[in-house]
């Protein structure tokens, strides 16, 4: 039962840490690194509160073990605000009140940004199954779907500030 | 002005803005603290030790070996908790479901919890513990707890509320009787009556944050609780008598909290940490498991009821009758005198102006978990029955189910089926809107169908306790005593900045710690921002006239010259005319010189919060190979009284909306033959997802509460009541077939369908 | 507990071999973690498989495709090929959990994981695959269907492990389909499931291959059930044999999730609604 010691990265910042080989990333990133962002609702991967990303794919952080972050790369709700500016997303959380509680929303918030990192104009029905695997209880998802729709429209429309359309 | 609560139909500058709310940066950044993300220093892990079985003898609780375990640190079992309840029913209930005394009465029940230095250790403790139970038969289900041939659960329970009073215990331990007028002659009046049999299954408020608490008992008798919960200064009364403990040595602090909806009103794992702490003399932390909040906290009454209506071909409702049969788990209810079947039997025909009505409640005990409030609590199954019958009898007489209701709608005047008579209320006026909303010209597809229903709910006051400080900068803190469930600190900055006239980014609202302020009755009832909204007005209001005298000590003018308006002290009257007005910020930079802090304060017990309806609109598909049913299109039309921020109100209008729409499909408890919860996690208590649902629009009406300076009712909880029926009428009118059964789940749909081919 | 990131199957084997205790395999963790936090299992070694290069690859051309065990359900759904060769087998396998789980859950751990209603398995079983299964000494391939024994249970010995699934070379005017109930559009463990793998020849099904999930205590292949639509168009009659046959195979329980009446039932519904895709799939008309 003796401890493992990891190296791995944390939204872009090298870290090491310590743990037993059965230990969650979920209690790892909780209990040893203090990144309480991400919330234990089940421990079974049935509410997606904990969700991380692991070398870009998102998982529920109880289903993956501490030991299985040696070399990887994790990214937390910790990171998604960058220079003190806070995401489309994490502005569009608020301004919709697609929060009521707010325990869901940092689970929420990393599966809506995988989304649209991939599907930069998602459909309803695509922002409600991809959002399907995070439960909420407050808000009957209403203002979250709107707050993700609203947020694709912004970053799209950053996204061509940033990169001007290239003459064919 | 001063402390009249009476409606005044001012003109707002900021209620009814839809501002950002205070702790919004903090949820989305995951900086927000909830139960379980507290940690003291040098804090233990606390585990229980649960109930296998339904019911059981416990003839022996053996810890020697588990104590022995190094890094074990205290172990607790009923016998470390005298009690000290001095014959409170209720509280030796608490007491007894913390922890079973001498009887283990639910699968999950509690029977020893165990302080270690780590989670690995704890566990290792618990297994170590040997209890030797000796099962005995149970009973799970309501109407078979109320057979004479019933394993009786508590020998001691003689049903109250009937004369005389019965000789024999049993599991019926209450009946409660409501209603006016003739029933039996008004169902001779009746051209036609329709009667039918419900049963709903037991459902969970499901709040995704876990209980939990960490708690610290010091040798000198004083103590620290943070903890997930809807009121504190209750869990701080309830934890402090069952410990023995003064109420003002314990200080409970409030951590954010993830979700309630009625399931942190009570306390479960809380005193028994608190008892760890003490014995083990060093804070311990404690976090419920998915599976134990399913098997042991929260869930709401299983039911089964029996209605009957008759009416008069004109479409008049001649008489109404309910008999309500609530389980509410192994234990009586959990508001002194007010137990569920009770609450149901009064909400039952609140719709309705009646004549003849009568409603009659039982409550019954069985070997689950103690239920606890869950949103309108007790409400929406008997709306499910009420208004599922009241679609039947509309379809027999050949009338349209809305102009029915609102022909038999409650009104001003009106006298409530649970005694009082209504004041101004919004049930027609939601009739109404429902009947003109484009929503109800949709046109259907085939399998398709649409239904609608009411709801109502109480609303309730209750005892509150508010602070208003201003800095000498001018900038507010607000600091109440209501836990803030969904935006209530954003409402009730709004409030005080109504009040004073300052900008909402000027006020900043603070939930105070048990040490801070005095008691607030939980948030629960739809009254959080009813009654601390009350409180911030009054608190502002004092507030105020301390402006006003400081105003008039910087002026060297006597206060009866100075008035408030829009966030100025003003100089009234000709000789004053060149006095130029004094800002709030102007006067409390003044205030170290002119008599110190400013502040204003309230303590009262708001009453009369607005009874509150609602009408829902609901399109389903059937598949009626299957009998899975999707919800296409969902409208809730509901009276808010005054909307103090109208996105927020519309969040509890389309959250309470997506429970009902959980329980009318898909949740349920499900108990095997052997007591045992079979389905104690998020996969197989299967609450709605994302693509579950469609948007649910909201329609708010605002018919002001005659109570409130604003007009404000409570909101939180009707919109929980009629989903159900909203969904049973609307597969009624999609597929042909009549649901009595909550969930109305696939299988249960698929039989009724094929039961209907056969006939 | 002792964990493990073996480089090559051989080692992960050994390891496997060597474990006095209970030695699991970690793929995709999405139940073996569930079943060590509910306390179901004290494993003693865990090997994790994803270090493992063969078990990550995935290959794919015209004789058939080979999906490593350490694969997940979002690798594999974004493999255009196997995708196209093999929807049923592909969408079974992506109907397993969220995103989240996606990201981890393998076939492969879906399979050995042994739950009568795992998703991918029906559709791997109709499809024809096999495992290829490797021990410290031997490597053998074995159809999927040998592979569950009954609920939680396999037939793997200990110190063996599977390697990859092999799937066939996907035939002319051929197609699979997948199809199973839940009670909620996502989130949710199959209450009944039917995969099909059907081939054409003139316009009618030259052969076929239909399996129930759920409906038993492993998934099972219905001969019956394809023979009820060989030779045929899939013409109503055929279909109507063919849900019969179906209903016919089913050797449900009642649990939490359904009844007995209400599989049997529902599993005729989701074969003939499997087929007709699979039909459409493989150019029936």
């Amino acid at each position: 039962m003796s401890a493992v010691l990891v190296s791995t990265t944390i939204n872009d910042d090298a870290v090491q840490f310590a743990c037993p080989p059965e230990e969650s990333l979920l209690s790892v990133l909780r209990n040893r690194l203090g990144l309480i962002g991400a919330k234990e609702g089940c421990s079974t991967g049935d509410c997606g509160a904990c969700s991380v990303t692991l070398d870009g794919r998102l998982v529920c952080s109880c289903l993956v073990l501490g030991v299985e972050a040696q070399g990887r790369e994790i990214a937390t709700i910790e990171g998604m605000a960058v220079d003190g500016k806070l995401h489309p997303l994490q502005e569009n959380f608020i301004d919709h009140a697609a929060l009521q509680c707010g325990i869901c929303t940092p689970g929420f918030l990393m599966a809506a940004r995988v989304l649209l990192e991939r599907n930069p104009d998602p459909t309803e029905s695509e922002i409600r199954y991809a959002l399907a695997g995070n439960l909420c209880r407050c808000t009957g998802y209403d203002k979250i779907v709107h707050a993700v729709q609203a947020s694709a429209k912004e970053m799209r429309k950053l996204d061509k500030k940033k990169s001007p359309r290239k003459k064919a | 002005m001063g402390n009249d609560p009476s409606y005044t139909n001012q003109k707002f500058k900021v209620i009814g803005s839809r501002v950002q709310r205070p702790d919004g940066v903090d949820k989305v950044t995951g900086r927000a603290r909830y139960g379980a993300d507290y940690n003291a220093p040098g804090q233990l892990v606390g585990l229980f030790l649960r109930s296998p079985h339904a019911h059981a003898r416990i003839l022996k609780i053996s810890t020697s070996r588990a104590e022995k375990l190094s890094g074990v640190k205290a172990i607790i079992t009923s016998a470390d908790l005298p009690d000290l309840t001095n014959g409170d029913n209720a509280a030796r209930d608490i007491l007894e479901n913390c922890m079973a005394r001498g009887r283990a009465l639910y699968d999950g029940h509690a029977v020893a919890a165990v302080a270690a230095v780590d989670e690995q250790t704890a566990k290792k403790a618990l297994k170590l513990i040997k209890v030797t139970y000796e099962v005995l038969p149970h009973v799970t289900d309501v109407d078979e707890a109320m057979k004479p041939e019933a394993p009786v659960i508590h020998e001691d329970m003689y049903t109250a509320g009937i004369e005389p009073r019965p000789t024999k215990p049993s599991n019926l331990y209450n009946v409660a009787e409501f209603g006016h007028g003739d029933v039996e002659a008004g169902f001779a009046e009746a051209d036609l009556i329709v009667e039918k049999s419900y049963k709903t299954e037991q459902t969970h408020q499901g709040y995704i944050e876990p209980h939990a608490c960490v708690a610290s008992v010091n040798p000198d008798g004083t103590g620290e609780l943070w903890v997930t919960t809807q009121g504190h200064f209750t869990y701080r009364s309830v934890c402090a008598s069952l410990l023995g403990m003064d109420i003002a040595k314990l200080k409970v602090t409030s951590s954010e909290i993830g979700g309630g909806f009625g399931g942190k009103t009570h306390v479960w794992i809380e005193p028994i940490t608190l008892a760890l702490s003490r014995k083990a003399n060093r804070p311990v932390k404690a976090v419920m498991s998915r599976e134990e909040v399913f098997r042991a906290s929260g869930p709401t009454s299983s039911t089964s009821i029996d209605i009957k209506i008759g009416a008069k071909k004109d479409g008049t409702v001649t008489a109404a009758f309910a008999a309500l049969r609530y389980q509410g788990g192994a234990f009586r209810g959990a508001i002194p005198g007010m137990p569920w079947a009770m609450i149901g039997a009064m909400t039952s025909f609140a719709c309705y102006n009646l004549a003849n009505v009568k409603s009659v409640g039982y409550d019954v005990v069985v070997n689950r978990p103690k239920v606890a409030a869950y949103r309108a609590p007790s409400a929406p199954m008997i709306a499910f029955a009420v208004e599922s019958t009241m679609d039947m009898v509309a379809k027999e007489l050949g009338m349209d189910p809305v102009d029915f209701r609102i022909r038999n709608a409650a009104r001003e005047g009106t006298r409530a089926c649970y005694g009082p008579v209504y004041g101004p209320i919004g049930i027609g006026a939601t009739l109404e809107a429902v009947k003109n909303h484009p929503h109800m010209r949709a046109r259907l597809k085939k399998n398709q169908g649409r239904g609608m229903a009411c709801g109502f709910w109480f609303n309730f006051g209750g005892q509150t306790c508010t602070d208003l400080n201003i800095a000498t900068d001018g900038s507010v803190t607000l600091t109440v005593g209501t836990i803030d469930v969904g935006g209530s600190r954003a409402s009730l900055s709004l409030i005080a900045a109504e009040e004073l006239g300052i900008p909402y980014e000027q006020v900043k609202a603070h939930i105070a710690d048990t040490g801070s302020l005095g008691h607030n009755d939980t948030t629960e009832g739809s009254r959080g921002t009813f009654s601390s909204g009350m409180a911030a007005i009054f608190a502002a209001r004092q507030a105020i006239g301390v402006l006003r005298e400081r105003a008039a000590i910087m002026w060297n003018i006597p206060v009866e010259d100075v008035a408030w308006e829009a966030g100025s002290a003003k100089a009234i009257g000709s000789k004053h005319r060149k006095l130029k007005p004094l800002s709030l910020a102007e006067i409390a930079a003044a205030s170290p010189t002119t008599g110190g802090p400013i502040a204003g304060h309230n303590e009262s017990v708001p009453d009369n919060a607005g009874v509150s309806f609602a009408s829902h609109i609901c399109d389903v598909e059937v598949d009626p190979e299957t009998g899975g049913t999707r919800v296409i299109r969902y409208t809730v039309v509901q009276d808010a009284g005054k909307a103090i921020h109208p996105t927020y109100v519309e969040g509890q209008m389309q959250g309470g909306a997506a429970q009902g729409i959980g329980w009318a499909l898909n949740e349920e408890y499900i108990y095997g033959e052997d007591g045992r919860l079979q389905n104690p996690g998020f996969l197989d208590y299967r609450i709605p997802v994302c693509s579950d649902l469609p948007f649910i629009d909201t329609q708010i009406l605002e018919i002001p509460n005659p109570n409130h300076p604003y007009g404000v009712r409570g909101v939180g909880e009707t919109s929980i009541v009629p989903p159900l029926a909203a969904i049973g009428n609307a597969i009624s009118n999609a597929v042909g077939v009549r649901m009595n059964h909550v969930p109305m789940s696939p299988p249960r749909i698929l039989k009724a369908l094929e039961q209907l081919d056969a006939t | 507990m002792r964990y493990e990131a073996p480089a090559t199957t051989r080692e992960a084997a050994a390891l496997l071999e060597s474990e006095p205790g209970g030695a699991f395999v970690l793929a995709g963790g999405t139940d073996l973690l569930v079943r060590m936090k509910l306390g179901h299992i004290e494993p003693g070694l865990v090997v994790d498989i994803k270090r493992i290069p063969a078990m990550k690859a995935i290959s794919h051309s015209a004789s058939g495709s080979r999906i490593g065990a350490a694969v997940s359900g979002a690798e594999l759904g974004e493999h255009k090929g196997i995708a196209k060769a093999w929807p049923g087998v592909v969408e079974a396998t992506n109907l397993i959990g969220s995103d989240q789980i996606q990201s981890r859950c393998t076939m492969v751990g879906n399979l050995c994981n042994a739950s009568p209603a795992a998703d991918s398995v029906p559709a791997m079983i109709a499809a024809g695959a096999k495992v290829v299964v490797v021990s410290p000494r031997r490597r053998r391939t074995v159809p999927i269907e040998k592979i569950v024994t009954g609920p939680g249970k396999t037939s793997l010995a200990k110190g063996e492990v599977i390697e990859a699934v092999i799937l066939p070379a996907r035939a002319a005017r051929s197609a699979d389909a997948y199809l199973r109930f839940t009670p909620r559009t996502e989130m949710d463990i199959a209450v009944v499931s039917v995969g099909v793998n059907l081939t054409l020849e003139r316009g009618r099904v030259k052969s076929a291959r239909v399996v129930l999930g759920a409906v038993a205590p492993t998934a099972i292949l219905v001969p019956a059930a394809a023979r009820a639509i060989v030779g045929t168009r899939l013409d109503d009659e055929a279909l109507d044999k063919l849900a019969a046959a179906c209903s016919a195979a089913c050797n449900p329980i009642d649990d939490k999730r359904g009844t007995i009446e209400y599989r049997t039932k529902v599993a005729g519904v989701l074969a003939r609604r499997a087929a007709k895709i699979a039909f459409k799939r493989a150019g029936g008309a």
